[in-house]
This record gives structure tokens, sequence and C-alpha cells, in this order.
């Protein structure tokens, strides 16, 4: 389980802004980028052309068909023009070729490209060779060129025209064209950016408006899982998550007046238990005093009154018993139950809880030694005596106690090498008048032994649990924090 | 103080039914039992009889047993035996405080009962006849007087016996369960409430100022050590 769904909610939710703002902003400013680039080249183009045409009409009629190379310098210069808009011009005949540099020569941020008949394009070669004007765009250095070619016509006296084969290419640097559309872009960049970091604002307000209330109610329902039963939400608005909230509310509600019905009606049934136990004290205590005295008559009695004598005096200690541990299990459940804490030493309370009993020879104990904890003994006696003595009734020898500590927990474990308990009836073991078999519907015991035994391990912040060992019989293992709780009360 | 033999009890317990069933399980045990049924009855008792000890249900019409303890301690020595419900816990340090030597849990089994009775009318048997002096207090261990700056202290048996057992020897620290084992004659797991408030009564009668204690000292995180003072 994720400890916080409305993270997922918000990724998502942002996300989703982001992709949406992305692609509006890049088909958008792409578009505008791609069509504003493509005028300004054309543009660029077609003014170049047109130039070069111009300063090249200015040449005819040319002067001879085979031109020296003289000739061709003086046709480089004359499409070089006066304007310096381009970079370099070559005029090429056959082999020859004479090139003429811009005025000026350096462009501002890139080199002049140097244009002989080598560096021209062949493609564009081809081309003019052909007849045609033609251009190309090329790069050189990382600057942009245009390179724009075209053959000189030789009228002939009927108005037909054929190649001279003179060819003029003229190379103009883009650069400053480059520079703008550059700006174009870095601008729809940085619109595009802006507008994201916009979106994700947006965004964000608004996963934080419909988060807010959705973890507000993940937050209180989780509350009301862990028993808040008066948790409610602040209902704000009148949208859907308003109506979740005020439903939320309704649910908790109605749940809360359950369960205190619930915890009266269990309270009662506690408080009944703890009422009858204490009327039960008084006629007991008097049966209690004379049983003895019955036990100690029963002796010299004639047989059906000596043994009626015996079962009066016997069944009155199981019913005190009982009884006992029925006020006593009502006072963990009234909350009066205290510890008398006290320094102890673990392994000597483990020993003296078998000698009292007379079990140290029964017991196979490996006890850590120097183990101490503020505890209560007659508790942790109670707890021993309990599970020792159910693994020598209901378990098989050999019944061992083994003691251990680390730095923050001492360890008791209780184990037979019996049967060992069937898995299913695990977790009801601790429950109160539980018994492992249901075709004994009487035991020595209360039926309470390991209950009180485990609110005895709770009261001192530990617990007491079962299993059964892997090589067969039953394991009870008592774990108790070794920073006993500490309440004000207790010997100095 | 009576051994071995006949000692006679005093029992204060208003429901009959109980006080009848002690004192029948008394009886068997070979006590002398004087039974009355409020705490009134009892100190009138007390004031003519002299009981070795006195068993007394704290649950009581009219003055209620605690008042009653106050009253018999104001006056006597004698080892008090509180009959308590099980788990009220604030009667048994409540009882404890006003001079109960030891306390059992209605409803008691008379042998539990019958061994509390021997161990607070247990002689503690000591032989040795010197006086021995600490600091201002002289303990006569044949006699079983202990006085201070020459004047009798008037211990219970049970805070002379607790005096006797932690000052022999002086110095040596005696944890809660062994005081419990060896003055209560209680298990292991008796209750260490009777220890503390023997011991606070004791330092009461024979510390000078007994938020300082030089005779009876705590031990912390151990239990109690007499002086050495």
């Amino acid at each position: 389980m994720a400890s916080r769904p409305s993270l997922g909610l918000r990724s998502r939710l942002l996300s989703a802004f982001a992709l949406l703002c992305v692609v509006t902003v890049a088909a958008v400013a792409g578009g505008m980028y791609v069509q504003a680039r493509n005028d300004i080249l054309q543009r660029t183009q077609d003014a170049a052309v047109q130039a070069m045409r111009s300063h090249l009409e200015s040449l005819y009629p040319l002067p001879s068909a085979a031109p020296g190379p003289g000739e061709l310098q003086r046709i480089a210069r004359a499409a070089a023009g006066q304007d310096g808009s381009a970079a370099a011009v070559v005029a090429v005949f056959h082999g020859a070729h004479a090139q003429a540099g811009a005025p000026g020569g350096w462009r501002p941020g890139g080199y002049a490209m140097p244009l002989d008949p080598g560096t021209i394009p062949k493609g564009l070669r081809g081309a003019v060779a052909g007849g045609v004007l033609a251009w190309q765009r090329v790069e050189w250095h990382g600057v942009p060129f245009l390179i724009i070619g075209t053959p000189l016509l030789i009228v002939e006296q009927d108005q037909t025209t054929r190649p001279s084969g003179i060819e003029v290419y003229l190379a103009r640097s883009l650069l400053p064209e480059q520079q703008s559309i550059d700006g174009l872009a870095a601008s729809a960049w940085i619109t595009g950016g802006v507008a994201l970091g916009f979106a994700v604002v947006l965004a964000l307000l608004a996963t934080r408006g419909v988060l807010r209330p959705v973890r507000e109610l993940g937050r209180a329902a989780r509350l009301l899982g862990q028993g808040e039963m008066r948790t409610r939400i602040a209902v704000r608005g009148s949208d859907e998550l308003a109506d979740v909230s005020r439903t939320f509310n309704h649910t908790a509600a109605e749940l809360e007046r359950h369960v205190e019905q619930l915890r009266e009606m269990e309270a009662d049934a506690r408080r009944f238990v703890a009422d009858v136990s204490h009327e039960l004290r008084t006629p007991l205590a008097a049966l209690t005093a004379v049983a003895g005295v019955l036990e100690e008559e029963a002796a010299r009695l004639p047989d059906p009154a000596g043994r009626a004598a015996r079962l009066v005096s016997q069944e009155t200690l199981n019913l005190t018993g009982l009884v006992n541990d029925l006020i006593e299990i009502s006072r963990f459940d009234s909350g009066a139950a205290a510890l008398a804490l006290n320094e102890v030493d673990m392994a000597e309370l483990v020993r003296a809880t078998l000698r009292v009993r007379g079990w140290s020879e029964r017991v196979h104990t490996e006890l850590e030694s120097g183990v101490t904890a503020r505890l209560d003994p007659r508790r942790m006696d109670v707890i021993l005596a309990n599970l020792v003595g159910n693994a020598l009734k209901h378990g098989a020898p050999p019944v061992s106690v083994r003691l251990r500590a680390d730095p923050h927990w001492i360890t008791v474990e209780v184990r037979d090498h019996g049967p060992g308990l069937d898995e299913a009836v695990l977790p009801l073991v601790f429950d109160r008048f539980y018994k492992a078999d249901a075709a004994r519907t009487r035991s020595e015991g209360s039926g309470l032994g390991l209950a009180i035994a485990r609110e005895n391990a709770r009261l001192h912040r530990g617990d007491l649990t079962a299993a059964n060992a892997p090589d067969g019989g039953a394991v009870f293992t008592l774990r108790l924090p070794r920073q006993a709780p500490d309440p004000e009360e207790g010997p100095e | 103080m009576k051994l071995g033999g006949v000692s006679r009890v005093l029992l204060i317990e208003d429901d009959p039914a109980v006080r009848e069933g002690l004192e029948l399980a008394l009886t068997g045990h070979g006590h002398r039992v004087r039974a009355v049924e409020s705490g009134e009855q009892g100190l009138e008792w007390l004031r003519s009889d002299l009981p070795d000890v006195v068993v007394l249900d704290l649950m009581l019409p009219g003055i209620d047993g605690f008042e009653v303890c106050r009253r018999i301690r104001a006056v006597r020595e004698v080892p008090i035996i509180m009959l308590t419900a099980r788990g009220d816990d604030i009667d048994v340090v409540a009882g404890l405080e006003v001079g109960a030597d030891d306390y059992v849990v209605k409803p008691v089994q008379p042998r539990v009962l019958e061994a509390r009775i021997r161990a607070v009318l247990r002689r503690i048997g000591q032989d040795q006849a010197e006086l021995e002096r600490h600091g201002d207090l002289t303990i006569d261990r044949a006699g079983l007087v202990v006085t201070k700056r020459g004047a009798p202290v008037g211990l219970t048996p049970t805070e002379l016996r607790l005096l006797l057992r932690l000052s022999s020897p002086p110095g040596q620290v005696h944890s809660r369960q062994q005081l419990l084992e060896s003055v209560w004659e209680h298990e292991y797991f008796g209750d260490s409430r009777l220890v503390d408030a023997c011991v606070q009564r004791l330092r009461a009668k024979i510390e000078d100022d007994s938020a300082a204690p030089v005779y009876v000292q705590t031990v912390r995180g151990f239990g109690y050590r007499f002086g050495p003072v």
C-alpha cells in the first residue's frame, strides 16, 4: 500500500498538464518558426538572384565568345556588384576562372567563402551547365551561404539564345538571415519555456485544489481506521468532493455510534463479570476457610461423607482459582492492573518459579546469567508458572526454558517436545476460556491462564506469542523490553 | 509473643460466614481465637486482652480497618495481618502505611493464613548476648531490645526482625526478595511493598531524619543495607 497515494495523482496531473503545454507550444511555435524561416530565406534568395541578374545584364553585349582572363575578371567583378552583398564571385569559362571578392572581403562573424570551381557543388554546376539559373544553400565552416550560379547566354541575331560557356557563381553569406532565424527559434523556445512554467504552476494550483480535499479524506480515513472515531472533515463548496466529504462524515458518525454501542455492551458485559466475581468472593472466602478443615476431617469420616468432603474441598479450591482469575482479568479490562516494579535477576526469577513449584528437576533450563530488569516479579512468576505448567501438563518432556537477552529485549522461551499445537488454534490459544481440546470441557485450569499471562506481558510492554518449533513441540515466547516501563511508583 | 503452642488470635471480620469459617480453621490449627464483628469491638477487646496477633479485615462497617490498625498501632506493637480483597492495591499500600505487618488476599486458604501467622510470631532466636552499638543505636539481640541514645524504641516484631536481619552483618546489601523470604517467610515472589513499607516505618522510628537515612539505606536497584554508621 502506498503511504501517500495522492502523490501519484499529483504527478499524473502534472505530467498531463506539462505534456499538453509542450505539444501546444511545439505546434504553434514550431509552425510559426518554419513559416518565418521559409519566408526569410525565400526573400533573400529572390533579392540576391535579382541583384546578380541586373549586375550581369550590364555586361551585355558580351565582347567575345571566348573571353580571356582579363575578360573573365571583368565579368566576375561586375557580378559582384558594388553593394557588397556578395561574399565572393567566380566566373568560369571551361578550364579558366576568375575570382572577385566582395568589397570589404570579410563578413562579420564568418569566413568569406573562397569560391572556386572546386568548392561549387557538383549538382549546381550540372544544373548551370544545362543552361539555367540555379542556386543552392551550403554550409562553409558553420556559416550558411547561398550560392547562385547562372550561365551567360549569347543572344543570336534571330533572338534565340545559346550558352556562351561562361558561368558566373556568386556566394552570398546567409549569416544575418541565420541570425534572425536563430532569434526566432530562441524566442520560440523562451515562449515555450515560459508557457510550460506557467502551465506547471497552473497545474500545481489545480492539483492542490483537487488533492487537498482528497488528501484530507485519506488522512481522515486513516485516523478513523486507527480508532479515532471522532474524525470529521470540514466540507467546503458544493462540488463532488464536498459530496464525498459529507458522505464520509455521515459514515464516520454512524460508525462512531455503532462502535460506541458495541463498547458499551462489552463494558457492560465485563462489568457484570467483575461484579459477579466480587460478589462470589465473600461466600467463597467462607467456603475456602472451612475447606481446609473439611479436608483434614475427610480422612476420619466414613467413606461417602469423606469422599464428599474431599470433593467439596477440592472444588472449592478450583472455584476460588477461577474467581481469582476472573477478578484478575477484570482488573486488566478496567485498566486497574498496576506494576509493582523491582530490580530482578531474570535467571534467579526463573529458578525461583521452578523451585517454588517443585519443577526444578523436571525442567531443563538454559539461562543467560546477569540479565537484570525492572519488572513485577509476581506477574513474571504468573506468566512463567502458566507457561511451564501448561508445557508439563499438556506437552511432552523434555520441557525447557531458555533465557536470552540482547540490548533491547529479554526473551524467555518455554518449549515442550509434544505434538505441538494445531496451526488452526495457534491464534486462539490466548483467548479467554479457549480449550485446545474440545472434548475436555473442564480442566484443572480456569481457561484464563494464558489470557492473563499475555495481559501481564503486555502490561510490561512486552508480548507473549505461541508457535510450533520446526522439529515439533509448542514454543511460547515471552519478550520483554529491557527498558521496562518506569512509572513514578515502585520502590525508590 | 507466643510460640509453638497456643497463640491468641484476635479476628476482626464483619461477614459472619467468613468469620466463622476462619475461626473454625484457626481453631483447627490450634489457636485460641477471639472473633469479633466490628472494629469497635476489636479495640474494646484489646483494652483488656493481649492477643499475640490481630487478623483484621479492612472493609468494616463503622470505623474501617485502616483506622482500627492506626489505633492499635498507637498503643501496641502486636503484629497485624490484613485481610484484603484481591486487586485492591491501594488498600494494601494504605494498610501497610498505617502499620500492618503483612496481608493476605481473600478468599484465603487457611494454610496460607496459618503460615503468615507463624511467620509474624516466630521468635528471633539469637544467642549472642553482647550489645551491638551502631552510632546512637544499641541493639540487644538476646533481649530483643533496641535503644536509641538510651531510650527504648518501640518496634513491632516484624520491624525488629527486619532490623536484626539487616544489621547482621552491617553493610551487607539485602535484596527485597531476600528480605521477604527471611523476614516475612514469603516465597520469592512476595509483594516487595511489604519491605518498602516496613523500612519506612522502621526509619520513622530509628532515624533522626527519615528522608536522609543513616541506618537503613536504600541501595538503588538492589535493595537495602544497614549502615555502615
